[in-house]
């Protein structure tokens, strides 16, 4: 099995579905000819041809708008928008419409459709090329969002999006599309090709929507956490020595309750992390889930470790994500309550 | 020292308002006949006049003349004549439907109809429309049954929308209806994209999208236009320019300074301006826009001159903010009255035949709402409350199953 990077894996899983389903296409800025800014989409077009895979205007609301006709139509268009700090001028079309054509025509139209977009901070991409706004998303009835954290999740749920017959925000954590980042900025970068992860079958194989991941199992601790905050969870138990079950949530909605709810009945304890700015975060809603689900299994205060509530700053990028200092000494306040 | 003269901010108004006689010198009055039809493969910038001139084909007299005369059949104009009859007794019903407390909202297409029954005519059934809120006129030309409007006006239990829309926005796939947004411009790039893919499946269907001369101003026209373009999509862009969105006249959406029609030349697109109320122009301009789609010569925008006779919806009192009347000396006419005496004038029709279609449009509406009514208006009988979770998403999550049992349905 080939070790593949994240990059890689997903444009393995689009290079399968363009060769396996003639009614997917994609496009977006930069992404044809030239394979996306971030290569995502390397190769394809020569592959599959220029109708399948092609550049467009600088028009995010256009290339949301153009997949959801596509969609209706019939196809199962992948969309890129180039960084998810440009999805906003898409948000009418994903808001108002995307997710609402099953609902407002009684299931007669729908827009299967993927809009993919790198997302999140640590590569000093600065305020507009940093930000995690996937609570805009998973607070709109009607979108599934999803955000993986390894190259084999990757390909699995990108390909499960492209097959849902509901619409789907892709949120890749462009972070760790080269390697999984621990948070520790001033160590040496870690390739993926060491991570058991990056075995990436390479043809055709889905991670359903809607499944959380235990990626380390633990008792006394349950720390909810996707994309590259997985990683740095996982670091950040192994460091402070404490016995956290880590959850990789994969899809944010619909969330995996079932699995949240028997790992924070086990453990009593429960830290979430995103990189997200606190406020109104995805965290708020899963502090909001595991109270109401596990409130009489709880034996301390609920953890939230999150992006502060400003901007994201291009010189303060390590003061401002949540790395493992912060989420240690949250795991230790969630231990010592 | 710097001496310059200060600024000066402009904000349009238009010429007249309440109190005032309508003003209409301004109206572009074209002769019938007078604007020769291009070939379909012309370039687009070789047209670039027919954005500022008026495309019509019917003069005062009710004739039809010039190079975009279509030649109809007279069953196909008397076709679109019943069905602007039907459209307009349809609309005088459902708002007073309104009015008696049977439904919560409603807008009428009176003295825009030409505009939706006009395409109908050319289109064929498996196109995509796109419309926006005022093409009820589509819907009643492609013979979708008018109980079932009514239903989904009054949101009851066999409203096929499931009582989840606004009154008016209709939804039907079978009669390539596209669901109605509320939102204005979102589906005149979705027109393109349900374009785009019947291009890249190598079929030969086509899309079709109006909005409103205000929703111009919107960043979805102008992706639609430069999306349309780019990829040559074979679809027909319709700007109704009914004069009004809500209580603001057209130029300030910008329609003071440069025609809407004009909007294509930026494009590279043909941009065509047709009087709105002219059946048989807007017949022709659709037609030729059609042939061209399907001749893989891409997009048209058609601007439709036209007036909205009434107010924007049930919601709004249009003798607020403009001349009372002011469509009575509307210099365009009455679509159906104008096709009406083209009919009479080649002998195809008579007012005896008139009144007695006008009275069967009545008839076929009072029917259609008796039974309409009895499967309940607003509140009186609505659809199970249980479906309210449903369609959210293909299959129900469990957060939205948990929601509904603590709904207690």
């Amino acid at each position: 099995m080939p070790a593949m990077n994240m990059i890689q894996a997903l444009n393995s899983a689009l290079d399968v579905m363009l060769t396996k389903d003639p009614n997917v296409l994609t496009f977006g800025e930069d992404v044809g000819f030239f394979g996306g800014v971030f290569r995502v989409t390397d190769g394809l077009q020569k592959k599959h041809g220029l109708t399948r895979c092609f550049d467009t205007p600088i028009g995010e609301a256009g290339i949301v708008a153009v997949a959801i006709g596509m969609g209706a139509y019939g196809l199962r268009p992948v969309v890129e928008i180039q960084f998810a700090d440009y999805i906003y001028p898409a948000y009418d079309q994903l808001v108002s419409e995307a997710a609402r054509l099953r609902y407002r025509s009684a299931g007669d139209f729908t827009a299967p459709m993927t809009v993919r977009t790198p997302y999140g901070g640590g590569i000093f991409g600065g305020q507009t090329h940093s930000q995690s706004p996937e609570a805009l998303f998973t607070h709109v009835a009607g979108l599934k969002t999803v955000v993986p954290s390894t190259p084999y999740d990757a390909k699995g749920l990108l390909i499960a999006a492209i097959e849902d017959d509901d619409p789907v925000i892709f949120l890749e954590p462009k972070r760790i599309y080269n390697g999984p980042f621990d948070g520790y900025h001033d160590r040496p970068v870690q390739p993926w090709a060491k991570h058991p992860a990056s075995e990436v079958p390479e043809g055709h194989y889905t991670v359903p929507l809607g499944k959380a991941a235990v990626l380390r199992e633990g008792n006394d601790l349950t720390v909810l956490a996707y994309g590259t905050m997985v990683h740095v969870a996982l670091a950040s138990a192994h460091d402070a020595g404490i016995d956290a079950e880590v959850i990789d949530l994969r899809t944010l909605v619909p969330v995996d309750i079932e699995a949240i709810v028997a790992s924070v009945e086990k453990t009593g304890r429960c830290v979430i992390l995103h990189e997200a700015t606190r406020t109104s975060g995805y965290g708020a809603e899963l502090v909001a889930l595991v109270q109401e689900h596990c409130f009489h299994h709880l034996e301390a205060p609920i953890e939230r470790v999150a992006g502060w509530d400003t901007p994201y700053p291009h010189a303060f990028e390590w003061d401002y994500f949540p790395g493992p200092k912060r989420v240690i000494e949250a795991m230790r306040r969630a231990m010592e309550a | 020292m710097k001496n310059r003269r200060p600024l000066s901010l402009r904000v349009p108004a238009p010429e007249t308002r309440p109190g005032d006689e309508p003003d209409f010198s301004g109206v572009p009055l074209s002769g019938a006949g007078e604007v020769a039809r291009p070939a379909i493969d012309v370039r687009p910038r070789d047209i670039s006049e027919l954005s500022y001139a008026l495309i019509r084909v019917l003069d005062d007299e009710g004739r039809a003349l010039g190079s975009w005369n279509p030649k109809l059949d007279p069953a196909v104009m008397k076709h679109g004549l019943k069905s602007m009859l039907v459209t307009r007794a349809y609309d005088d019903r459902m708002y007073r439907a309104q009015r008696q407390g049977k439904t919560s909202f409603y807008m009428k297409s009176t003295g825009e109809e030409a505009v939706s029954v006009g395409a109908a005519a050319v289109l064929e059934r498996d196109d995509m429309c796109f419309p926006s809120y005022r093409q009820q006129g589509l819907l009643i030309s492609r013979g979708y049954p008018l109980k079932t409007m009514m239903c989904q006006v009054y949101s009851n239990a066999e409203d096929p929308l499931k009582g989840r829309q606004l009154p008016i926005m209709y939804s039907s796939k079978e009669f390539g209806f596209f669901t109605i947004s509320g939102n204005l411009g979102t589906q005149f790039p979705q027109a393109v994209g349900w374009a785009m893919a019947s291009a890249y499946k190598g079929d030969d269907r086509i899309a079709a999208s109006w909005v409103g001369e205000g929703t111009t101003a919107e960043g979805d026209f102008h992706h639609a236009c430069n999306f349309a373009s780019v990829y040559r999509a074979p679809v027909i862009l319709n700007v109704v320019n009914n004069q009004w969105a809500i209580s603001s006249y057209q130029g300030i959406a910008g329609g003071d300074e440069a025609t809407f029609a004009s909007r294509a030349i930026g494009y590279g697109l043909p941009g065509l301006r047709v009087d709105g109320n002219d059946f048989l122009a807007v017949y022709a301009v659709t037609q030729w826009a059609a042939e061209r789609a399907r001749a893989n010569l891409g997009a048209t925008l058609i601007e439709h001159y036209t007036f909205r006779a009434e107010g924007h919806s049930t919601s709004d009192d249009p003798n607020r903010y403009r001349p009372a009347d002011a469509w009575k000396s509307w210099p365009l006419g009455d679509p159906i009255a104008r096709l009406k005496k083209h009919l009479i004038a080649i002998k195809a029709w008579s007012e005896a035949e008139h009144e007695a279609a006008e009275k069967d449009a009545v008839e076929q509406v009072r029917a259609a709402n008796k039974e309409a009514e009895a499967a309940g208006t607003l509140g009186t009988h609505p659809p199970s409350v249980k479906t309210m979770f449903e369609d959210v998403f293909k299959e129900m999550p469990w957060h939205i199953r948990r929601q509904r049992q603590e709904a207690g349905v």
